[in-house]
């Protein structure tokens, strides 16, 4: 599914990313942890597109395309959502129409027909019962007034509709209490199936606990240092980071 | 007695006048400048009466007498009064020379109109001179028939002065007096052509007029002057403006509104406004300087919506006077401003009535390097008893060197009164922006959102079918202006 080989990226002349190496294949879940600033968000943000990110070095293969060389629009139009750690609000735009004009901006670019109404509020009646999210929340303005639990259930409501190949949880669980952790996880594992693939970044054992991984990654210093299978989040959680910093900058 | 040298000599004096004047006629252009001859060629170019020839004499010379207000916040080379053509003939008419050349807004209205198909073929058939303007007969039949029924009059304000003088008579002028500003005193001096409308008692007008349909023999509308009068219990919704924008070599644009609404009447008057703004550069465009008031007897409304994206330069305020009781003024406002535009513009509402009501709502957009200015006035008078207000005014930037300015002004002299006062300033930050490219929608489309999602309360104060141009228009005005 996706493929990023060597990736360095820089902002404002400073190194985040200093050559990452992570493969992603249909059909599995990856988790990433390590300590603060060691470039987790950096890596969703580059992703997902950010032009204030500078990419030194690498490659980035998204289901046989160069994902780098694509717009954060068509990235995607491609199949590649991020979940925010911080979703903004826009006022005066409804969570409606807003899923629709971005379903409809996405069908245009595959060249499929626009979705029409009925069956649009068909799927927004579905998919909004997976995350126990409201159907008045449907109508209001993007995340405007939304608790930071409801912020984090609209964004795996939006990757519900929009239903992406790759899906990056960024810090999703953030800020949740244990039901909210609940209801997203449980909205995450509903959604997965052997033709899409989730990325999820996290500081926390607990998320994998309901979102069980096929892999552990912990990325210290720009780098994808260590892989293991779950047990390893078990093992960061008692342990916490310091080990792994210290076997790497033997 | 015999003919004399001198009686010659006169003779020959007063034909080379009179020759003169007659060629100007032909020719249909008044030489540039304004001064009293000027004045009476458009009175007789346009055969009106002794009174109103009389009522625009005395203007200019009020005018003569009055200083060009420089309050505003916008900053622009004066016009030369003298260096502007006053009067000038009628635009070329289009000749189509196939139905599928005709303009399909013009199709669908008449089809709206319920004219049938083969009689608008018949319209705008191969070498038949068409567009509203000339074609006054045909299109005007069926659409004035179905006013005409009801007792509605709509038509230019040049016939209405020949057809329906009693009434141009009683209300023109009664609120926005000749006195009134600079601008409003040139335009009774000079005013070319407008609407003039009249609901009878208790008629609710059927379909929204529209200028559009208008005939429109003044040409381009330099000084219009519109009146709109809705008789006790009427109603009538009215759509100004056009959205093609007016590539005009004339800059001043000095237009004169005036609205009635007598006891339990409603007035609702909409504008979408998108005349020539001026090039990247800011050279250009139009001066768009008008006078809107309108004014409520009894239980009476008027109702302003306005969306102006166009003109260099905008001074408007379309005002209410609430002077019946139970009286409700409100005002919807979207101006853009870009590159290098100026909007000093917003309202007054004045209270004078017991139990009267305001609403304003003026959602600003500036990009580019433009100046977009709110400029309000609340007016409580002494005897006005529990006036209510609500007024709201946003600025939405979207670039660092655009700006933003609010003038509210309150003065209210009764302790009754409620006003309420909301303002709020904000971007379309690049984290909205990003959130939406995020989801796989483009850049335009995501500002088109958003600043829709800005402007919502006022795009719903406007008719459908202006809602849609409005949507557009502020999505082409806003093109690749995000910082």
């Amino acid at each position: 599914m996706i493929k990023i080989e060597n990736l360095h990226a820089s902002i404002d002349g400073k190194e985040i990313l200093k050559g990452l190496n992570l493969e992603v294949k249909a059909g599995e879940i990856h988790a990433i942890m390590g300590p603060n600033g060691a470039g987790k968000s950096t890596l969703a943000s580059v992703l997902a597109g950010r032009e204030e990110y500078e990419i030194t070095a690498g490659s980035v293969d998204f289901d046989g395309q160069d994902l780098l060389e694509l717009s954060t629009e068509d990235r995607a139009r491609e199949g590649l959502f991020l979940a925010f750690q911080y979703p903004v609000e826009i006022p005066g735009v409804s969570n409606v129409n807003f899923l629709r004009t971005a379903l409809n901006e996405i069908r245009e670019y595959k060249g499929q027909e626009q979705i029409s109404a009925k069956e649009f509020m068909v799927r927004v009646r579905e998919k909004s019962a997976i995350v126990e999210l409201d159907a008045k929340l449907a109508s209001r303005s993007v995340n405007e007034g939304f608790s930071g639990g409801e912020k984090k259930r609209n964004e795996i409501f939006q990757m519900a509709m929009l239903e992406p190949k790759l899906a990056i949880l960024d810090e999703t669980d953030s800020g949740l209490d244990i039901d909210a952790l609940r209801i997203v996880a449980n909205g995450v594992n509903t959604l997965k199936s052997s033709k899409n693939a989730t990325i999820i970044i996290t500081h926390y054992q607990r998320l994998l606990d309901y979102i069980v991984p096929n892999f552990v990654h912990v990325l210290y210093d720009g780098r994808i240092v260590k892989s293991g299978p779950k047990e390893l989040a078990l093992e960061l959680e008692e342990k916490g980071y310091d080990w792994i910093k210290a076997e790497v900058d033997a | 007695m015999g003919y004399t040298e001198n009686e010659l000599a006169k003779d020959l004096e007063n034909q080379e006048y009179k020759f003169g004047f007659v060629t100007n006629i032909e020719s249909d252009k008044a030489p540039k400048g304004l001064n009293e001859d000027i004045i009476r060629f458009i009175s007789a170019k346009k055969n009106e009466p002794e009174w109103l020839l009389e009522n625009r004499l005395k203007a200019f010379a009020i005018w003569k007498t009055m200083t060009e207000p420089e309050w505003a916040h916008v900053h622009y080379t004066k016009p030369d009064f003298q260096d502007i053509t006053y009067y000038s003939a009628p635009k070329q008419t289009k000749k189509y020379e196939s139905w599928d050349d005709v303009d399909p807004e013009m199709k669908a209205t008449m089809a709206k109109l319920g004219i049938s198909m083969e009689e608008q073929q018949r319209l705008t058939g191969t070498n038949i001179a068409v567009d509203f303007v000339m074609d006054s007969v045909s299109v005007a039949t069926s659409f004035k028939a179905k006013l005409g029924e009801l007792g509605i009059i709509f038509c230019s304000f040049s016939d209405a002065v020949h057809d329906y003088p009693e009434l141009v008579k009683k209300y023109m002028g009664t609120v926005v007096p000749t006195t009134d500003n600079f601008y409003a005193a040139l335009n009774s001096a000079v005013f070319t052509d407008g609407s003039f409308c009249y609901i009878p008692k208790g008629v609710r007008c059927p379909m929204e007029l529209s200028t559009y349909f208008r005939i429109n023999e003044g040409g381009t509308g330099q000084f219009e002057r519109t009146l709109v009068v809705a008789d006790e219990g009427a109603y009538v919704s009215y759509l100004e403006g056009c959205t093609a924008p007016q590539r005009d070599e004339n800059q001043l644009h000095a237009a004169v509104v005036e609205l009635i609404a007598l006891e339990n009447a409603e007035i609702k008057y909409s504008t979408v406004q998108n005349w020539y703004p001026g090039d990247k550069e800011g050279k250009g465009g139009i001066f768009n300087f008008v006078t809107k008031r309108g004014i409520c007897e009894r239980n009476a409304k008027i109702s302003w919506t306005q969306v102006e994206t166009g003109s260099a330069v905008t001074w408007k305020y379309p005002s209410c006077i609430l002077k019946g009781d139970n009286s409700i003024g409100e005002f919807y406002s979207v101006a853009v401003t870009n590159n290098y535009q100026q909007a000093d513009t917003g309202t007054k509402m004045i209270h004078l009535g017991k139990n009267t009501k305001s609403t304003i709502i003026s959602k600003g957009i500036s990009a580019g390097k433009s100046q977009n200015s709110y400029r309000g006035l609340v007016q409580i008078h002494k005897n006005a008893d529990n006036a209510r207000n609500f007024s709201q005014c946003d600025s939405l930037l979207m670039t660092d060197e655009c700006g933003a300015h609010t003038f509210p002004y309150i003065e209210c002299k009764n302790s009754s009164a409620k006003i309420e006062h909301e303002a709020t300033t904000s971007k379309i930050g690049e984290d909205q922006i990003f959130y939406c490219l995020q989801r796989g929608i483009s850049a335009e489309k995501a500002i088109s959102l958003i600043v829709n999602g800005y402007c919502k309360e006022v795009l719903n104060q406007l008719p459908m079918e202006f809602a849609v141009e409005a949507q557009k228009l502020l999505a082409i005005s806003l093109e690749g202006s995000v910082g």
